[in-house]
């Protein structure tokens, strides 16, 4: 399988990847680690007249912490993320990557690779909504923040402008108490999932200080279960009652259904797996 | 654009030549460079017969265009057993790992890449690290067993 031919482009400074993507628009894509995008243009269900390589652009690499949030440049790999100290101040990190495909796709898929692509069916985005997250996003006008509820707008379609580059994602961090969990149903270890959980749980003794909940492949976007936050902060742990919040989460999505499953049976998914990643949440938070 | 020039080592050899720029990894290390051991399934990275070393970390070559290759050491399974059988290809041999050997180079490299960073895996560890190789005929255990095998011989090599 050949992809359509394109021009290469392999800028090493950020203002002309931008210059690039102002000159040709649509026609133009830009490349990261490539892992989504070349098997799209191999399979040609896409095709562009240019390619906008990042991989020189030294600055788009690397983990920080900063001003309270872990700011992770756009073209570190999925698998550094997984190993790296500055991103453990936000577990959900290592823990979505595990079911990101296999290691050797995670050797070369990046973080700013799998937002930017906003597969309803990928496991940062749903980290990024779950979490409040803010994309830093570069155009020919200077960069401006996205919060993450305002940046995945369909499946594979961002609030970027198409001369805009995602340079790095921040994600804030959680002190005290906290347990996390992430968990979906696949055919396989690696596939997509049919339906996944991402949760974080800030317990204040045995009192829920602060949760989040996203769900993802249930929809055109990760959902963000705000309902089920408000329900479970304030409470306490021991008075929940966590599969009734599964069912009542599973009752307010309306999945899409393909051919690996229909909608009726990720919505069973989902009520399965809300308590299951909630339990397995607040259960390590007690013990932090 | 469409034509870029290309510097990459290729099993300790320097290589510098132009390439189409929609030329994959896979393509110009099998048509280019007549390194036929890389092989090709899915071609969408779903397979990974194609997985080999870059710059140490095992990747799907059909997931990357040769371009990006560019500065960087690709390890292909020639590279690997330039000396005879590798200490894992032998423990193939031993376990019946292969049958068909379609998708072996790829189980190879993978496990290379595994057993150095895991030199004390866990089954559960070797059945992950083999999840993202697909094999059609042999059948599992005799690899995970090879996997093993190589793994208590010490030999991430």
């Amino acid at each position: 399988m050949k992809p359509a031919a394109f021009d290469y482009h392999c800028p090493d400074e950020l203002a002309g990847a931008i210059t690039i993507l102002q000159e040709y628009g649509d026609e133009a894509k830009v490349l990261a680690g490539g892992q989504s995008l070349i098997p799209l243009l191999s399979l040609r269900l896409s095709r562009f007249d240019h390619l906008v390589d990042l991989r020189a652009i030294e600055d788009l690499r690397g983990v920080s912490a900063v001003d309270g949030s872990i700011r992770i440049g756009a073209m570190t790999t999925q698998a550094h993320v997984a190993r790296n100290e500055n991103a453990a101040a936000v577990p959900l990190l290592a823990r979505a990557t595990s079911h990101i495909g296999h290691y050797q796709i995670r050797n070369r898929g990046t973080v700013g690779g799998s937002l930017a692509h906003a597969d309803p069916a990928a496991e940062y985005p749903a980290v990024a909504m779950a979490l409040d997250a803010s994309l830093e996003v570069a155009g020919p006008n200077g960069t401006r923040r996205i919060s993450a509820a305002n940046f995945f707008m369909s499946t594979w379609a961002t609030a970027m402008d198409p001369d805009e580059v995602l340079v790095a994602a921040h994600f804030p961090v959680w002190s005290g108490s906290t347990g996390w969990a992430v968990d979906e149903v696949a055919r396989r270890v690696g596939d997509f999932a049919m339906c996944g959980a991402v949760c974080g749980i800030q317990l204040d003794g045995q009192r829920v200080n602060r949760a989040a909940l996203a769900l993802f492949g249930v929809g055109s976007v990760p959902v963000r279960a705000r309902g089920v936050e408000a329900t479970l902060t304030g409470a306490t742990v021991d008075d929940l009652d966590l599969p009734a919040i599964g069912a009542d989460v599973a009752a307010t999505l309306d999945p899409p259904g393909d051919l690996h499953a229909s909608g009726e049976q990720r919505r069973k998914m989902a009520k399965t797996l809300v308590p299951r990643v909630l339990t397995a949440a607040i259960d390590e938070a007690k013990h932090a | 654009m469409r034509e870029v020039a290309l510097t990459v080592t290729v099993n300790g050899e320097q290589i510098s030549r132009p390439v189409e720029a929609r030329r994959t990894l896979a393509d110009f290390l099998r048509d280019d460079l007549s390194l036929t051991g890389t092989h090709l399934g899915c071609e969408h990275g779903v397979c990974g017969a194609c997985t080999v070393l870059l710059d140490g970390d095992a990747v799907r070559s059909c997931l990357m265009f040769a371009v990006q290759a560019d500065g960087a050491e690709v390890t292909t399974i020639e590279g690997l057993s330039e000396g005879g059988l590798t200490p894992i290809q032998a423990a193939f041999q031993a376990e019946h790992g292969l049958q068909c050997g379609y998708c072996t180079p790829g189980f190879v490299v993978s496990a290379h890449a595994f057993l150095a960073e895991h030199p004390d895996p866990s089954d559960e560890e070797i059945r992950e690290a083999l999840s993202g190789n697909l094999c059609r005929c042999t059948g599992y255990q005799g690899i995970i067993a090879a996997v093993k095998r190589a793994a208590s011989n010490g030999s991430s090599l």
